[in-house]
């Protein structure tokens, strides 16, 4: 069987895909995937997962305009320029008022 | 080429990569699974010249650090034949395939290993020749395999270091040990040469045409003797090589490689080709019936 | 030499020739991926080996590498079941390992105890790495359990545990190849 192994470099970071490992059960596959990608003390833990329970999802439809969840849904540069031109042309109003 | 071919070579060499299951055209996945099993039949072979030599390591600290490198050594070839498995050819027949002389392995690894000299040697230039050939993997085309490389190529550095302290130790020793360095480099050093391959311009290497190589045979030698020749002069260490030079231009000369021995040896015909390869084939024998009682209960 | 060195001697004698016979599989194991794990152990072996000489090594004025190397293969107080050239035979392999390792447990078991604060620290730190090795040692015999080529080792090599005083006739060749490049060369350093 085909275990595939997660790397956890150091504690509280993400786990990265290291590699794989071809194991006749569990018991064997941790202790593989222990020498195999923890050696050398480069990982902090691993997560060792039969081939068959990952699952692969692609192909994301973004077809009508979904980018109010991307920041290319928010062009706040110009806005805030424009913004800030208003508010000073306030400004010197309210001190003109003032005077 | 058809267009979807087309549009997969534009692909690759624009630096775009591809994954297990994307589509690939047939002649890519036939050269990568052969360029790939090479690689993976390198490292296997690549242990023996060394195994013999782990029960005469003359310390402890030798002894580990020549152990762990030969253990490094089969566990590349243990991660690339997985990279192999995913492409179609499984392991089991990459194996036979080796040991029927079917598929090749890397010149270096058919020649003797005679002296403690020559186990120096190899763990320091031949790794060295060998980890210029795996950093340019690291941009292969095929990502699965250019992620391997990057454990492959640090573990690699570390025999370096172990090969380079050998040498060092050897040097400062007694003469009769530079004596045993000197005739291990001058052992070496054709095969050495020759271990990047025939100058053939990158353009024409389908393999880089594919972009599974990143640089060309002579650019990989060129960069071996600039990083290398320097640090086995300073040694006192002398070339075997009366044509050896750096040009001006920062190009290195040399006598031209024996091409035909490179083509000779890793046909089959190296002087410890048939020796190792009869190795393989009697300890796979022999430990058969493990495979089989795991694969079994495993079934 | 006090008693204790001399028990710390033979272990390390132990550690160090099942390590070097276990390191004769690394690259020719049944399967990669044992390769890797089984050489892990032959280097922890070793390791330990070294640890335990370097505190003999205290007590008798010398060093770790000269108790491991220099000595005649007669000082060895090694144990008959180590001394054994195995490959490429994996079910008395395996048989041997699950044997030493249950042993080992016992005796590193003892020297935690030690009123000796280094012996029993470093008694403690070999313990932690072998575990592992019992892991392993288990996982295979559960493996190889039906295996009568296995459970034939197992008997044949039960009664060898303890016979230090007379090698085996391989153990002289072990010896030859191990210190053959050390004595190659006069007042070399390696």
């Amino acid at each position: 069987m085909i275990y595939e192994v997660f790397r956890q470099e150091r504690k509280g970071q993400a786990f990265a895909h290291a590699g794989s490992i071809e194991a006749p059960d569990a018991v064997f596959a941790d202790a593989y995937a222990r020498e195999q990608y923890g050696r050398r003390g480069e990982s902090a833990a691993l997560w060792v997962v039969p081939r068959d329970a990952v699952h692969e999802i692609e192909n994301f439809a973004d077809e009508l305009q979904k980018n109010y969840h991307r920041v290319d849904g928010y062009p706040l540069k110009e806005k805030l320029g424009k913004a800030r031109e208003l508010a000073a042309e306030g400004a010197n109003a309210l001190s003109t008022d003032a005077g | 080429m058809e267009p979807r071919e087309q549009e997969f070579l534009e692909y690759v060499q624009g630096g775009g990569q591809v994954e297990t299951d994307d589509w690939m055209p047939d002649e890519y996945r036939a050269r990568l699974i052969k360029f790939i099993e090479m690689h993976g039949n390198s490292e296997l072979m690549g242990v023996l010249p060394e195994r013999e030599w782990i029960l005469r390591a003359p310390t402890l600290q030798r002894k580990l650090a020549l152990t762990a490198k030969v253990q490094d050594e089969v566990g590349h070839s243990q991660l690339i034949y997985r990279v192999v498995e995913d492409l179609g050819k499984p392991r089991e027949t990459c194996l036979a395939d080796l040991i029927s002389g079917k598929s090749k392995f890397h010149n270096v690894f058919h020649y003797p290993t005679r002296t403690w000299g020559d186990v120096g040697v190899i763990a320091w230039l031949v790794d060295a020749a060998a980890i210029i050939s795996q950093k340019a993997l690291l941009k292969c085309s095929y990502a699965p395999y250019a992620r391997i490389m990057k454990k492959i190529c640090w573990e690699e550095s570390f025999h370096i270091l172990h090969g380079r302290d050998v040498i060092l130790t050897m040097m400062l020793g007694t003469d009769e040990q530079r004596g045993l360095v000197q005739e291990a480099l001058n052992r070496w050093w054709g095969p050495l040469m020759q271990f990047h391959g025939n100058p053939i311009a990158r353009e024409e290497d389908p393999m880089y045409v594919w972009r599974i190589k990143s640089q060309g045979n002579e650019e990989a030698r060129q960069q071996f003797l600039d990083g290398y020749v320097p640090q086995i002069w300073e040694l006192g260490l002398t070339v075997p090589d009366p044509n050896l030079r750096k040009r001006d231009d920062g190009v290195w000369e040399y006598t031209e490689p024996d091409w035909a021995e490179l083509k000779h040896v890793v046909t089959g015909h190296g002087p410890k080709t048939a020796e190792r390869l009869e190795l393989r084939r009697t300890t796979r024998e022999e430990t058969e019936w493990v495979r089989r009682a795991l694969l079994a209960e495993a079934a | 030499m006090t008693e204790q060195v001399q028990k710390i001697l033979e272990i390390a004698d132990d550690e160090l020739i099942v390590g070097w016979r276990n390191s004769e599989w690394t690259g020719i194991a049944p399967l990669l991926e044992e390769d890797v794990a089984f050489s892990s152990i032959a280097q922890n072996e070793i390791g330990h080996a070294r640890a335990l000489y370097e505190l003999a090594a205290r007590e008798l004025g010398t060093t770790a590498d000269e108790l491991a190397f220099d000595r005649d293969p007669g000082e060895y107080r090694c144990s008959r079941l180590v001394q054994l050239r195995l490959v490429p035979d994996w079910a008395r392999t395996i048989a041997r390992h699950c044997l030493y390792e249950a042993a080992d447990k016992e005796r590193i078991g003892v020297l935690k105890e030690s009123d000796d604060p280094d012996v029993a620290g470093l008694a403690a730190k070999i313990d932690r790495e072998e575990a592992y090795h019992r892991m392993h040692a288990e996982m295979w015999s559960d493996r190889l359990a039906g295996e009568p080529r296995f459970t034939a080792g197992l008997e044949e090599l039960r009664p060898l545990l303890e016979v230090r005083d007379e090698h085996v006739a391989e153990f002289a060749d072990l010896w030859e190849e191990m210190t053959m490049v050390r004595r190659s060369v006069a007042g070399a350093t390696w």
